[in-house]
């Protein structure tokens, strides 16, 4: 039983055990959750593949809309439902609403995959700025098409059953789903990463071509890697619409501007192609941008603004970048004793 | 002689530059090749075409008998045909042994084998074959950290990991320290010999090449100048011409 297992033990319990021990701060909590899927799921293309998509926003709006039409359509017609936007007399039994969050949120992560491979085929042709703008395209249009379409409630949204117990009680559940599926995904990811697909979507990241030259299925591994993003991003999304309970296509669900840059903030503030910089990002910057929400008001912006820019000037390593580099030791890299051979040569 | 690839007719251009018109040859299976030229002779060009990297104007080309001509680049390679570049490319985030991992080839594997790790068996072949070109000792550094010798040398282990059956060299000793220069060669032979690897090679150090090649091509402003064994392509009056009239 090494330091790392009683790490992760204590990890694990203090999971478990803060939504009661800051009971005030049960859905801040869930939101960090989010943070670190969307910054995680992100880091899996732009950090470890060299991808940088500006479009996953895509797969969270695309996993909220499938979650609550799924959910809807097991009880009601979707058109009528969303027609009558909460006027009507909908009621779902406990056994609706939780049958609905389940079969929901599998289909949304399904689908998102999907899409990404089907997005992915057509994008994954473009390079560098190129990806980029093209998949920030991509969710822009979704989210156009999306507000335009009455059969799921045009520009109003989408109003959903309310959790039907307990207000505090749902609060927990909803942290318990994002934890749930954050430690998953971060076991996962670490799982993959150790793979031959790890060292694969890190090859073509370092030089694509000579990927190519060495006959690597290159467009294989970018598909298989941005639907497994897709999955997890399509996943939180549909337990945000479930918590969110009431959601908008261009406000909440495809919020381009909003979470669809802060998980790239995310990632580059931890440390990209780093495992933990995505977490470790996702939670810093969800502290900055509630201390700045709440007491910078009408600078927040402008405060976010200057830490990209400090971030991206000074830390390009993020922290855990800067970190591996001032502490080698502490990471057990073995380039410490080889750097200082190195340096005895010379 | 039994040939491992056959160039017929094949013409490629750029824009207005010609930079191959016409060129025919043949590369003998399980020996070294050598295709020589002047600066901007389209050595590289030829390369490129055959490895699939660009769309030929024209001609033909086959490995193993098989058409390749219209193939994209990763199925060229996962058919056994692979090359080095004359810039030379290499993973430069990742440490030698990886580098080396992720050149296993990738004609065996499915797709589920990527889900897998690679065993004890792999790694001692990487770290065999970086001892075989002298980089065990730097395995575990940022390849991209490494002299631009060391990363030639480093691509030319890669390429042997992957098992290919002809293997394009693109200048394998350009930039390489001259005292190191007979071991590369000597490495370079015994690829050839003991994994039996058929070698087509780009060479500027006529020494090299002379000693090396059983056959020699050379390329002027893109166009086959002439072919023959080392000593007659040496005694060829059109080669000196076009190494002496080129500079
Ligand atoms: N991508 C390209 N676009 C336009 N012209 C090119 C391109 N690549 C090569 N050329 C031109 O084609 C001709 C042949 O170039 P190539 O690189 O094949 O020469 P080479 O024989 O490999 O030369 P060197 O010995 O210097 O490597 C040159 O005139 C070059 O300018
Ligand atoms: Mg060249």
């Amino acid at each position: 039983m090494s330091k790392k297992f009683y790490l992760y033990s204590a990890l694990i319990a203090f999971i478990i055990v803060a939504p009661f021990a800051f009971p005030d701060f049960k859905t801040q909590l869930a939101t960090v959750w989010l943070m670190i899927i969307v910054a995680l799921t992100w880091d899996m293309t732009g950090g470890q593949m060299g991808y940088n998509s500006l479009g996953n926003i895509t797969f969270y709006g695309t996993g909220m809309y499938v979650a609550a039409v799924v959910a809807i359509a097991l009880v009601y017609d979707v058109g009528e439902y969303n027609n009558a936007f909460g006027g009507g007399i909908y009621v779902f039994t406990n056994q609706q609403y939780f049958l609905g969050l389940i079969l929901g949120t599998v289909a949304a992560g399904l689908f998102c995959s999907l899409i990404a491979v089907v997005i992915g085929f057509i994008t994954f042709g473009l390079r560098g700025p190129y990806f980029a703008i093209g998949t920030l395209g991509v969710a822009i249009a979704a989210g156009e098409l999306v507000s335009n379409w009455d059969w799921v409630g045009g520009g109003q949204g989408i109003a959903l059953p309310v959790f039907p117990g307990d207000y505090d009680v749902g609060k927990v559940m909803f942290y318990f789903l994002f934890a749930g599926t954050g430690v998953i995904l971060f076991v996962f990811a670490k799982w993959l990463y150790s793979t031959r697909f790890g060292a694969a979507i890190n090859a073509i990241r370092d030089d694509e071509e000579k990927a190519e030259a060495m006959g690597i299925h290159t467009l294989q591994y970018k598909l298989a890697a941005w639907a497994i993003a897709a999955f997890f991003v399509g996943v939180a999304g549909a337990i945000s619409a479930f918590q969110l309970i009431h959601f908008e296509p261009l406000e909440t669900a495809y919020q381009t501007i909003n979470l669809g840059i802060f998980m790239v903030v995310c990632v580059l503030l931890g440390g990209a192609g780093t495992l933990w910089g995505p977490v470790v990002g996702a939670i810093l910057f969800h502290v900055f941008k509630e201390v700045t929400w709440n007491y910078l008001l009408g600078w927040q912006w402008v405060a976010l603004g200057a830490l990209i820019v400090v971030t991206v000037v000074y830390f390009q390593g993020g922290v855990v970048g800067w970190v591996m580099d001032k502490y080698p030791q502490w990471f057990g890299l073995s380039r410490v004793a080889e750097d200082v051979s190195e340096d005895e040569q010379s | 002689m039994t040939s491992i690839l056959d160039v017929k007719n094949v013409s490629k251009s750029y824009g207005g530059v010609a930079a191959n018109t016409d060129i025919s040859l043949s590369v003998k299976k399980g020996a070294i090749t050598g295709l020589i030229g002047p600066n901007g002779s389209g050595k590289t060009t030829l390369f490129n075409s055959i490895v699939g990297y660009h769309p030929i104007d024209s001609g033909s080309i086959c490995f193993e008998g098989l058409e390749i001509s219209k193939m994209p680049v990763q199925k060229i390679a996962r058919l056994g045909l692979l090359r080095t570049f004359q810039q030379t490319r290499i993973y430069g985030q990742m440490n030698g042994i990886d580098n080396m991992l992720i050149s296993l080839p990738h004609r065996k594997m499915r797709f589920v084998d990527a889900f897998g790790r690679n065993g004890s068996e792999e790694h001692e072949r990487a770290e065999s074959l970086l001892e075989f070109v002298g980089l065990y000792e730097k395995r575990f550094l940022r390849a991209g950290s490494l002299s631009f010798g060391q990363q030639k040398l480093l691509e030319f282990a890669m390429a042997l990991m992957n098992e290919p059956t002809g293997l394009l060299l693109d200048e394998p000793t350009a930039g390489i320290n001259p005292t190191l220069i007979n071991g590369l060669i000597d490495r370079l032979r015994r690829a050839n010999e003991e994994f039996g690897i058929t070698l087509f090679v780009i060479e500027h150090n006529m020494r090299v090449i002379m000693n090396m090649a059983e056959h020699i091509y050379c390329l002027a402003h893109g166009q086959l100048l002439a072919e023959g064994t080392p000593s007659e392509i040496q005694n060829d009056q059109r080669v000196i011409d076009a190494y002496l009239g080129a500079h």
